[in-house]
């Protein structure tokens, strides 16, 4: 395969016309070459000879550059004689010659400051639309809610407890782990900072009511949205984008009660389960801390929690978890019904499930904040 | 033409003893297949039979569990990748739903192997890219569309075109056909048939389009029982006793390929 292609340009002879004579493997590979040579030639008069005995192949791009270069010679209003074509060449020309047919390589691109606005104004439509939808898919989650409630025969109980098993027992490993590590960290950072005041036996209430009343449900929740409302989005979006979604429409079962219910209801049963051994392995990791570092004894610690916590502290705690369960899967299932078509979507959209969980987790955890020191507990 | 390549030209791709063995099931068993060069050899088979794990086997998508694959006279389990790179530009591949690229536009799509495999000038690129977008038949317009944007139809024509970018000497078609109307089918076939000729492509095509095994393809080969059953011209196919053959291309659809007025040739062995 060693191809290789040249052109050449012979001054014309007496009162000759220049002859350009083409030859080697005018194919592909050599496009790139022949293209920067055929550009840099200038030939002069008004006659042109083109000879072609000399090729020894000729594919669609080899005849296309030649193709052009004929044309170029035409619009400067040469006259050409074509010499040495063989029939197989004629009919690659003219292949060519009847597919000239320029396109867009990429839709348009309008001017930036049009762009920009226009990138913005979309943003805002699109973010108060998806809000809207978002309102209208919840109300039709409550709807379906209430319906099974009525009638409880119509909730899909295997797939309740897979999801419950995916969801809440398959994430016990992780959530245990973060929660555990995070004790460690606030009772050896408090530790750190109570000892110069003397106050080191503090570390218990600040472990403890930080763990109970913040830590703990939020960095279940932020586990969870990442783990299971991405999942929620990618599974449902799949389906989605295989129109699997429709087929169990025309076959005369609600998505909202085969894939939505069941997602939702697992998250709002396991959540504060998770929630809780999230506390509980996190008081664990911060007693153990205390035990190395300040010398707080099991006993000693658990003696200062009677006294650092109400039973109120864990259960503002756990009072969130439902309604964060209720925010990350209705967020997962949501996104993942808005997949259109292709594949890249289901991506797109499972980031932003994940985003928005989080964000709406969030701003939810403030609003009780302020909620709890208005009531006082 | 069909007498010049079914009197035997080069053998372009040869498979011999082919085994494949699929989440342990066996699709192929001592299977071989020779396809000659400048013919369109038609594959046909039963849903599950392997058609498409041929395709991709002999592609090398698939690897093989024994038997060897030749395509160029090159055994391509002995190349290494960058020698098998140079082989793979010498071919190119419709899959059945066309795999376009969909963020990349039509246009963009059929520059993908340009820009892989070769250093060209951006404007020598678009200029090809809108030849092969003519070629396949699409309109200048649908270069800068998306994929999503386009008919299933309009989709195996783009495929087709990024199948031909680097002009090829061999297509691989998966069901080119399959879900068109009969007038675009028809019409894709013959813009197959159209650029096999004037190209001098050699199309090996997956199909269960009897219409298209008629107008077509130069021979079929039968994959049954994990191997090529039988392949030659489809008057080979209609006198052929075994019994799924005989279904096959003597059923009530064959029979209505057979009397369609295209078909001057075969009506000849009916
Ligand atoms: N990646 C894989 N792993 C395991 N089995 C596979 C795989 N791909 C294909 N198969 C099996 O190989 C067999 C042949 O599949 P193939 O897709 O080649 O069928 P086909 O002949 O193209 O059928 P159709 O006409 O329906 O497209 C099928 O039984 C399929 O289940
Ligand atoms: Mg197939």
């Amino acid at each position: 395969m060693s191809a290789t292609a040249w052109v050449e340009l012979h001054a014309p002879v007496g009162g000759d016309a220049p002859v350009l004579r083409a030859g080697g493997d005018w194919r592909i590979v050599n496009a790139g070459q022949l293209d920067s040579e055929l550009t840099r030639l200038d030939v002069p008069g008004d006659r042109v000879v083109v000879d072609m005995a000399a090729l020894e192949s000729l594919d669609t791009a080899g005849a296309w550059l030649l193709y052009r270069t004929l044309k170029l010679f035409e619009a400067q209003h040469k006259k050409i004689a074509l010499r040495g074509a063989r029939n197989e060449h004629h009919a690659m020309l003219r292949e060519v010659a009847a597919n000239d047919s320029p396109c867009e390589i990429a839709p348009p691109q309008v001017n930036t400051v049009v762009r920009v606005v226009l990138a913005v104004g979309r943003a805002t439509v699109d973010a108060l639309r998806a809000g809207r939808d978002f309102v209208i898919f919840f109300g039709a989650a409550v709807v379906t809610f209430l319906r099974v409630l009525l009638q409880p025969r119509r909730l899909r109980w295997n797939s309740l407890v897979y999801q419950m098993e995916q969801v809440g027992f398959n994430a016990l490993p992780i959530v245990g782990l973060i929660a555990f590590l995070i004790g460690v960290v606030l009772a050896y950072q408090g530790a750190v900072q109570l000892q110069r005041l003397g106050a080191e036996v503090f570390v218990v209430d600040l472990i403890a009511v930080s763990v109970l009343r913040e830590v703990g449900i939020l960095l279940t929740a932020i586990v969870v949205a990442g783990r299971s409302g991405s999942a929620f989005t990618a599974q449902i979006g799949s389906m989605k984008a295989n129109e699997e979604v429709d087929a169990l429409r025309t076959l005369g079962m609600d998505p909202m009660d085969i894939l939505v219910l069941p997602r939702v209801l697992a998250l709002v049963i396991t959540l504060p389960m998770l929630a809780f051994f999230a506390d509980m392995m996190g008081l664990l990791g911060g007693g153990l801390m205390a035990w190395v570092v300040l010398d707080i004894s099991p006993a000693m610690f658990v003696e200062r929690l009677r006294h650092a916590v109400t039973v109120w502290s864990f259960l503002v705690g756990i009072i969130k978890a439902p309604f964060f369960a209720v925010v990350i899967a209705l967020v997962g299932c949501h996104e993942g019904l808005q997949v259109t078509g292709s594949a890249e979507s289901v991506g797109s959209r499972t980031t932003r499930a994940v985003v928005e969980a989080i964000f709406l987790v969030i701003v939810l955890d403030a609003a009780f904040s302020i909620f709890f020191s208005v009531v006082g507990v | 033409m069909s007498a010049v390549a079914a009197a035997g030209g080069q053998v372009i791709i040869r498979v011999r003893g082919l085994h494949t063995v699929l989440g342990g099931h066996t699709i192929h068993q001592n299977l071989d297949l020779d396809v000659r060069r400048g013919e369109v050899l038609g594959v046909v088979g039963g849903s599950g039979t392997g058609k498409s794990v041929l395709l991709r086997t002999i592609v090398g998508l698939i690897t093989p569990t024994a038997g060897t694959v030749q395509v160029f006279g090159q055994d391509f389990a002995q190349l290494s990748a960058r020698e098998r790179r140079a082989y793979e530009m010498r071919w190119g591949v419709l899959f059945q739903d066309g795999a376009l690229f969909s963020s990349l536009t039509v246009a963009q799509n059929v520059e993908v192997p340009l820009r892989e495999h070769l250093r060209l000038p951006r404007r020598l690129m678009d200029e090809i890219a809108g030849l092969k977008i003519s070629m396949a038949g699409l309109p200048a317009s649908s270069g800068a569309k998306f994929p999503s944007e386009l008919s299933g139809g309009m989709r195996k024509r783009a495929g087709l075109a990024r199948a031909l970018a680097l002009d090829p000497e061999i297509v691989f078609l998966d069901e080119p056909t399959a879900g068109l109307d009969p007038i675009g089918a028809a019409a894709f076939d013959d813009l197959i048939r159209a650029l096999q000729q004037r190209l001098g492509l050699t199309v090996f095509m997956v199909t269960h389009d009897l219409d298209s095994l008629h107008k077509i393809c130069d021979r079929i080969a039968v994959l049954a029982e994990k191997k090529v059953l039988l392949t030659g011209a489809m008057h080979d196919m209609l006198r052929h006793e075994h019994p799924w053959v005989r279904d096959y291309f003597h059923g009530p659809r064959a029979r209505a390929a057979q009397i369609a007025p295209v078909e001057t040739e075969s009506r000849a062995h009916v």
